[in-house]
């Protein structure tokens, strides 16, 4: 029997909330940001399959412990279900689904009539990357596209939604009302200029940001703090994003072979000095974000627990940094 | 040329000076040349720019030039043609994710700007290139962008 079918449903939970003065959109991330709480999201990697219990199946891992659930769009560059079905399909049953766009597949056309499209499906979040080469991946055959960058992509969604015309001039009938994020990686260089770009990505739109893997916290507290000063905390949500590390070997080849994730030695070392190394990697993890939930000017927490997605709820509840809080999920009593 | 191009950034003030002082004169020989040949020496003059700006800084000629905005550093070098860099892939050294033998693009370029005068025009918000203008001259298309803006500041001024 279908996932869907097994929720009774009083009302369609996959019908947009009314939109609060001052917000953006009609989901329920931008809602729970605003009202100030601690935020958990964590993601689903897509499956290999056109199954779309799958999608619910990885759903339900995250029920009670996050507010919005992030579909990578063709991670690391290979291919899987698309994230904006992914998206559809989790909207449905009312999660609140982050729709993660790559520059590297689709030109500036399909881009917006995407974002057009996903606003109509009931979709309120994008998030808006670069993306990894296609060498990274799978098919390194295919041709990278990178019509727009991270930034640019922001903007268009802005020009969409704030002046209600598509980059050509041609007017929309009605703008597609998207909140926005984009991601951030405090730990390659150039360091020092990182929170620059931070600011740019705000500037460009940016309402939320989800971070690279953050396993060094001096590093983490230091761009921080200048985001503090910079006055970028008022004006963004940001989220510093945490992973599991299965065992010293898999941190290892991580560091070796993944560019952008930044391990600590010292954090290996600990790895290797344990005998249950994977329940150590997790116990990590839930130090990261108790240490992080007590930065300055942080708005939350994105887990990427790749393989490792049945931890993630026992992690967060093991964290305490819902303060008891249980997050909206279909099936809540 | 790469090595070039890594000189370049490491003069970038030099190269900054240089460039604030050619370029109104560049334009205007470029726009009387234009003007007198009746456009018939602009593919000679396009060639003349890909081969200089092609030697200095490894230029691809997208037609949207922004070196003095990027720390005098191609960003069109950066195999994402990443217009707002870096990303967050950047090798620990520098290095880039996808060509791991060449130093990232924007690290160059955020170098090339610390020691830049208006170094700081690399916070500005750069928009993707127009594609349509790929392999035209940077400098043609400035004279023309300004030679349209021209045209209409005189029609809002008749019309008011």
């Amino acid at each position: 029997m279908s996932v869907v079918e097994r929720h009774p449903y009083v009302d369609n939970p996959g019908s947009p909330l009314p939109t609060l003065e001052g917000h953006i959109s009609q989901g329920r991330l931008e809602r729970v940001l605003r009202a100030g709480h601690f935020v958990v999201t964590s993601e689903i990697a897509p499956p290999d399959s056109a199954d779309p219990d799958e999608v619910y199946h990885r759903a339900m891992l995250f029920d009670g412990v996050v507010d919005a659930i992030n579909a990578t769009d063709g991670s690391g560059a290979n291919c899987h279900m698309s994230s904006m079905a992914v998206c559809a399909l989790l909207t449905r049953v009312g999660y609140s689904p982050i729709m993660q766009i790559s520059c590297r597949d689709k030109n500036r056309i399909a881009i917006q009539g995407d974002i057009l499209g996903a606003a109509a499906i009931g979709i309120c979040n994008v998030l808006a990357l670069s993306g990894d080469d296609v060498s990274a991946g799978d098919h390194p055959q295919a041709k990278p596209v990178f019509d727009l960058d991270s930034v640019s992509l922001l903007s268009t969604i802005k020009t969409l939604r704030d002046k209600s015309h598509f980059l050509s001039g041609r007017k929309i009938d009605s703008p597609p009302a998207i909140f926005p994020g984009s991601t951030v990686n405090p730990f390659v260089p150039p360091v020092a200029s990182r929170v620059l770009q931070l600011k740019k990505k705000i500037d460009a739109g940016a309402e939320f940001i989800q971070t690279q893997y953050c396993f060094d916290m001096p590093v983490l507290r230091d761009m921080m703090k200048r985001a503090v000063d910079m006055g970028l905390t008022e004006r963004a949500f940001i989220l510093p994003g945490v992973g599991t590390l299965a065992s010293a070997s898999t941190a290892r080849w991580l560091k070796n072979n993944v560019p952008g994730v930044h391990i600590p030695e010292a954090l290996i070392k600990r790895l290797e000095g344990t005998v249950n190394q994977k329940a150590e990697g997790q116990k990590i993890c839930v130090e990261l974000m108790q240490k992080i939930k007590e930065m300055e000017g942080v708005s939350g927490v994105h887990i990427m627990a790749y393989k490792q997605e049945s931890s993630v709820a026992d992690m967060v509840q093991e964290s305490g940094v819902l303060n008891g809080r249980e997050p909206w999920f279909p099936n809540q009593q | 040329m790469y090595k070039a191009r890594l000189f370049a950034t490491r003069y970038s003030r030099l190269y900054e000076r240089f460039y604030a002082f050619s370029e109104p004169i560049i334009l205007n020989i470029m726009r009387i040349v234009s003007n007198i040949s009746g456009g018939r020496l602009d593919g000679l003059m396009t060639r003349m720019e890909k081969a200089s700006k092609g030697f200095l800084f490894d230029c691809k000629m997208c037609g949207n030039c922004v070196l003095s905005s990027t720390g005098m550093t191609c960003p069109m070098n950066c195999p994402k043609t990443i217009r707002n860099g870096p990303c967050g892939g950047v090798r620990e050294n520098g290095q880039c994710e996808v060509k791991p033998e060449m130093v990232c693009v924007w690290v160059q370029a955020w170098e090339g700007a610390e020691r830049m005068k208006n170094g700081n025009k690399i916070n500005d918000l750069q928009f993707a290139t127009d594609k349509s203008v790929q392999g035209s001259s940077a400098w043609l298309n400035i004279l023309k962008q300004r030679e349209v803006q021209a045209k209409e500041q005189l029609t809002v001024e008749k019309a008011s």
